[in-house]
């Protein structure tokens, strides 16, 4: 077994606002290995780029990582001071945020940038940066990237401005990649295009992919592994092939039911009655009781632990969906 | 044959920048500007039965908001004919064609920004039932709460400003007031397009439960073909202001006929797919200010050939119900809609 490149334990991050400490990510635990691609799924409010930001020890007051590890190749992340953090970001771990434009600065041409993020980690020569952004570029299927390199974002379209983020995001070959729903903005086309290139780099470079989503379809193509997550937990874990074919979690099930697919034309969708609860009035037990069809007293009263399952998977409910063998703690 | 509630024939609508006077003065030295002209809808023609969904979809900048404003009359065709039940939009009587507005409505991609923020959800949907005459307003409290609980909203919450709605509320918000004004049609623009999975799937179930409780008809604009394949009757695709296919949805998602049909759907991203290696379709939608010659797809299509790029196909019967705008259906050699070659050229989405 190869030790995880990214190891993400017990992560708690708390946001201080007017109407009290809100956790928006409580106890959040996950691992990926180089070249393995984690997705990780779920509603707005649910606390997936919030998780990816604190990866990038990117939390800024009044929010703050209140408790558990981030640890890269056996590195701890959480308490480093700015200087150390700014040394890893963009070298050894980056990001995809969802939209291209607001990453890249609009006055500054795509070679300034590109070339600041390789000079900011390595000591070469402005021609070196130059000729390394410009093959990045070419890696990601932009024609003649001499040219390009001059142009300004808002020359670009929305598919080629991200694909400048990923190239810029892969320039250092980071060890880990956070993609926060990069192509949610896009069209199917250019989306495809993008996950083709994604997936292709990533397996080149042994690059770890954390991709956040809400699109279960996306992750079904493309992760190895899912992590769920609903009001600032993972409710739960596990291969694609066994969360999305036999999900322990209601609240999984209810999400992968509700996937408009073509068997089911014509018939309603399974929908998941009423919205995400408001994380700043948490009930006491499983936050999704109040939505959940199996629940019962001891669901609105405990917060279920997180058991882990036969096969690698785990999960937070107390009814199980499917009946997995649980594995002794 | 009944009437279409909607019938399109030969719409085009253009979009025109004219020069500004600096060109027009380079003009007059030679400089031969033109006036920059987006065709947003080129010539499309297509009926919508009652009670039926017909879906649009394609990629951004392909016309099809364009369209949805165009039968929903906020805007109006810069040439062909727009018709409701049978009546040309253009020719009627001012009270018909207030009745035609009235009646079919539009559903808004962004709720927040389709609201009026400082209004009270009672005045949203009560303000249009009113002015048109339809109740009277001291029947306004009763006949919004009677709209809202048809939407599936607490009608105790009338008083409310729309910022104190959640986003799935808010898009029942912008459907109850459409429904207020009791249309017959509902365009809807990338309805569900904001909203998370599971609100989605609420909202889906709504419009289809609206569908059988009030016999509505619906045009579902949308590039979420998921969506499309599970709420429509008929699918129309359009690629850079033009339809290129139009078939049932059965027909369209198990066997499509158009090239680009073929690639769109192949790049859907399934539920059932497993690490499955995604394939792409090459470059990106051309400038609609300067479109490809010919058929407009040509650039990016693996069965172009040298007709393509000089005659624009024709948009004509293949099959009974079925529509397509492709030379392959006449040249058979070159293999035609599905034949087994093609398939095999460009292997179709795995279908579970």
């Amino acid at each position: 077994m190869t030790a995880p490149v990214l190891d993400v334990k017990d992560l708690s991050v708390t946001f201080h606002t007017r109407e009290g400490v809100v956790t928006a990510v409580n106890e959040v635990s996950f691992a990926v290995k180089a070249g393995e691609v984690l997705g990780l799924v779920g509603e707005s409010g649910s606390g997936k780029s919030v998780t990816g930001l604190a990866v990038l020890g990117l939390i800024d007051p009044p929010g703050l990582i209140a408790g558990g590890s981030i640890k890269l190749n056996g590195r701890e992340l959480v308490g480093l001071p700015e200087k150390d953090l700014r040394k890893i970001r963009g070298k050894e771990v980056a990001m995809i945020f969802q939209d291209p434009m607001t990453t890249l600065n609009p006055v500054l041409r795509i070679d300034t940038q590109m070339i600041e993020a390789i000079r900011a980690h390595d000591n070469v020569s402005e021609k070196a940066a130059r000729a390394r952004a410009a093959d990045a570029l070419a890696r990601v299927g932009i024609a003649a990237p001499e040219e390009r390199l001059k142009a300004y974002p808002n020359q670009f379209s929305g598919g080629m401005r991200q694909r400048v983020a990923i190239a810029t995001a892969l320039l250092n070959r980071p060890a880990v990649l956070v993609a926060d729903e990069p192509t949610t903005a896009l069209d199917v086309t250019i989306q495809a295009q993008i996950l083709s290139e994604v997936q292709t780099l990533c397996a080149e470079t042994g690059t770890a992919l954390v991709w956040i989503t809400h699109d279960l379809s996306v992750i079904a193509g493309l992760a190895d592994r899912v992590a769920v997550m609903y009001a600032g937990r993972i409710v739960e874990e596990g291969s694609v092939a066994q969360v999305l074919e036999a999900p322990i979690h209601h609240y999984a099930a209810g999400l992968i039911g509700s996937v408009p697919s073509r068997n089911k034309r014509g018939v309603p969708l399974a929908q998941i009655q009423g919205m995400t609860p408001s994380l700043a009035n948490l009930p006491p037990g499983c936050p999704f009781a109040p939505r959940c069809a199996a629940a019962t007293e001891i669901c609105r009263r405990v917060m279920p632990e997180a058991i882990g399952y036969e096969g690698g998977r785990a999960a937070r409910c107390h009814h199980p969906l499917s009946s997995p063998t649980p594995v002794a703690a | 044959m009944k009437t279409p509630i909607i019938t399109l024939e030969g719409v085009h609508k253009r979009f025109v920048r004219k020069l500004d006077a600096a060109e027009r003065i380079a003009n007059i030295f030679g400089a031969g500007l033109k006036d920059q002209v987006v065709r947003a809808v080129d010539d499309v023609s297509i009926d919508i039965a009652e009670g039926e969904v017909v879906g649009l979809v394609g990629e951004s900048g392909c016309g099809k908001s364009t369209l949805g404003r165009i039968v929903s009359g906020i805007l109006d065709a810069s040439e062909g004919t727009v018709r409701f039940h049978g009546k040309d939009t253009m020719e009627m009587s001012g009270t018909d064609r207030r009745a035609a507005d009235l009646a079919i409505q539009m559903i808004f991609q962004d709720p927040m920004a389709s609201l009026n923020p400082r209004m009270r959800v009672i005045d949203i949907i009560g303000e249009a039932p009113v002015v048109h005459g339809l109740i009277k307003s001291s029947e306004k409290d009763a006949y919004v709460s009677k709209v809202m609980e048809t939407v599936g909203l607490d009608p105790t919450t009338r008083a409310r400003y729309p910022h104190q709605f959640s986003g799935g509320q808010r898009a029942r918000i912008g459907i109850a007031r459409a429904l207020a004004v009791q249309p017959k049609v509902l365009v809807c623009d990338e309805s569900t397009a904001a909203l998370d999975v599971s609100i989605q799937a609420q909202v889906l179930n709504l419009f289809m439960d609206l569908r059988r409780e009030l016999n509505l008809t619906y045009l579902f604009v949308s590039h979420d073909l998921g969506v499309v394949e599970h709420i429509s009757d008929r699918v129309a695709v359009m690629y850079l202001g033009r339809i290129v296919e139009l078939a049932s949805t059965e027909d369209i998602f198990t066997s499509p006929n158009h090239p680009y049909t073929r690639a769109l759907l192949e790049e859907v991203p399934r539920l059932e797919a497993r690490k499955k290696k995604f394939t792409s379709l090459k470059g990106e939608i051309p400038s609609p200010l300067n479109p490809p010659s010919g058929c407009h797809f040509h650039p990016r299509c693996p069965f172009a050939f040298d007709r393509c790029s000089v005659d624009r196909p024709a948009f004509k019967q293949i099959a009974p119900g079925r529509m397509s705008a492709c030379h392959l259906n006449d040249e058979p050699a070159r293999g035609a809609g599905t034949t087994p070659e093609r398939v095999a050229a460009y292997p179709t989405p795995a279908l579970p």
